[in-house]
């Protein structure tokens, strides 16, 4: 088993391959079954066994740096145009990379506006491990 | 009575809840109510009779479960209170348990974690932690891994292979959590191989003793990958390296070689070496072509490049790599090594680079990093 993390952005992936407004402007049922089937996908993967985590996050941010010895820490931003802004995400732990795929493109096929699937890119990253194997 | 020891009663346990007429997935579920019961209670109360204590609960658990889905059902009770005599548990019965657990029909890793669960004795919580999962995912693992065999008859014939390749996975998988699964790998592999008569049961636990009896030393305190030339052989396990020749030499006179001997053997001339300049890559090499014989895995190929770089010269180990795929994983961190015994700094450099680029685990980007780093830094003068 491998854990993928499948990376959702707010900006930053390739070119949407659909027009879709931003989710304040949907139907209230349209944002629920949008919500409902990432609840759905999650709860399948808990029954699978492949579920490990998934988080949302806000979309405001600060970035922070060491301020130098004695000082605080620096803090820059929020910045509204930041080229890439991470939305959330989920961690799978699956067999092969192909599965991971498949999930991805599932998730991907979550309803939007008039409840057709919203083809978001979702970015695939395998984990690394902590040690090679023990027989290595 | 410590934990280990519990755990070593459970199989035995199963297989008694089987004999009387249990089924299995009920059975598991129940013995691993009555171990996790016993956990919790037998450090204040500790049972005189302690498998005869977890077979009355378990029993009980087994009982209070059909008689739930039995009125859910709206059906006749199908046991009674009083448990049938039945035959005592024996080893065939143990050995049956290995065999389900490691089905074909399961993927690898429902195969773990049901090996780890009914055979091991390791709880839910604890075969989550170790595999860095949510309990509630590995108990999905647990229960579909279960479903999957429940049409597979309990003495249907076995296949031994598909059961060493589980044990070698999670050897494999170390340690993590509070659960060490190489100490556990070992064990269930001793376990099967008193059972068996085994020579490649033998062999895997050879195997497994060999790289154990090093561990050790392939770390620094901080974590770092020591690389096996360079490990401080004062630290590595005698002992266990004895234990496993022994083993090892025991299965290779029997004369029927598999894959794991094949391996063990490696790991014993890597082992039995009193120093680094005294390994006989020469005979390793051979390892390596026998290996080749049994097994198209082409990281074998790989490994043999290695060890002809170091039998014959650099310039030979480079031109067996030439025949190996190189999406084979860790070729160019093969390929660097070769290129730097060969005295190609810039190239060596650039490689170890790359290599770290696709390394899958931490230590191991860390450490070809470092590697890369070395050589710049040598380079630059």
């Amino acid at each position: 088993m491998a854990k993928y993390l499948l990376l959702k952005h707010y900006r930053g992936g390739p070119a949407p391959v659909v027009g879709i407004d931003p989710m304040d402007r949907w139907a209230p049922a349209e944002i629920d079954a949008h919500v409902q089937y990432m609840r759905d996908f999650a709860a399948r993967l808990e029954g699978t066994g492949e579920y490990v985590d998934g988080q949302a996050l806000s979309p405001e941010g600060t970035f922070v740096r060491y301020g130098g010895e004695g000082q605080p820490p620096v803090t820059d931003g929020p910045f509204a145009e930041t080229k890439d802004l991470i939305a959330g995400w989920m961690v799978i732990d699956v067999e092969t990379y192909e599965r991971a795929v498949e999930l991805a493109g599932e998730l991907s096929a979550a309803p939007g506006q008039d409840g057709k699937p919203i083809y978001e890119w979702l970015e695939v990253r395998p984990f690394l491990t902590d040690k090679p194997a023990a027989a290595e | 009575m410590n934990e280990a020891l519990l755990r070593e009663l459970i199989p035995a346990v199963t297989s008694v809840l089987v004999r009387r007429g249990a089924d299995f997935a009920t059975a598991e579920d129940a013995v691993q109510e009555a171990l996790i019961r016993g956990l919790a209670t037998w450090p204040k109360d500790p049972p005189a009779d302690p498998k005869g204590w977890l077979i009355t609960v378990a029993w009980r658990k087994f009982l209070d479960a059909t008689r739930a889905e039995n009125s859910r059902h709206a059906r006749e009770a199908r046991v009674e209170a009083e448990p049938p005599a039945g035959p005592a548990e024996n080893a065939a019965d143990t050995l049956q348990l290995y065999f389900l657990c490691a089905h074909p029909s399961l993927t690898p890793a429902s195969a773990v974690a049901l090996t780890l669960r009914a055979v091991g004795g390791l709880t839910t919580r604890q075969i989550a932690e170790a595999y860095l999962v949510p309990e509630s995912t590995m108990a999905q693992r647990v229960s579909r891994a279960k479903r999957t065999v429940s049409g597979v008859r309990f003495d249907e014939p076995g296949d031994l292979a598909t059961v060493l390749r589980v044990l070698y996975l999670v050897f494999n998988e170390g340690y993590s959590g509070e659960v060490d699964l190489a100490d556990e790998a070992i064990r269930l592999t001793r376990q099967v191989t008193s059972m068996t008569d085994d020579e490649e049961a033998s062999g895997l636990l050879a195997l497994m003793l060999l790289h154990h009896a090093r561990r050790a030393a392939r770390t620094t305190p901080g974590g770092a990958l020591v690389p096996l030339g360079e490990q401080d052989r004062s630290r590595w396990d005698t002992e266990l390296i004895a234990e496993g020749v022994a083993i090892l030499q025991a299965a290779l006179a029997r004369d029927r070689l598999g894959e794991y001997q094949a391996q063990a053997a490696i790991a014993a001339l890597h082992a039995d070496a009193p120093a680094v300049e005294e390994i006989d890559w020469v005979q390793i090499v051979e390892w390596y072509d026998e290996l080749a014989r049994l097994t198209s895995n082409p990281v074998v190929r790989l490994n043999r490049a290695v060890a002809v770089g170091e039998a014959d010269g650099a310039q030979a180990g480079l031109a067996v790599l030439e025949q190996v795929s190189p999406v084979v994983p860790r070729y160019t961190a093969v390929a660097a090594y070769l290129r730097e015994q060969a005295g190609d700094l810039a190239l060596a450099a650039r490689l170890y680079g790359d290599a770290a680029r696709a390394a899958t685990n931490l230590a191991e980007r860390d450490h070809l990093t470092r590697q890369a780093a070395r050589l710049h830094e040598v380079l630059r003068g």
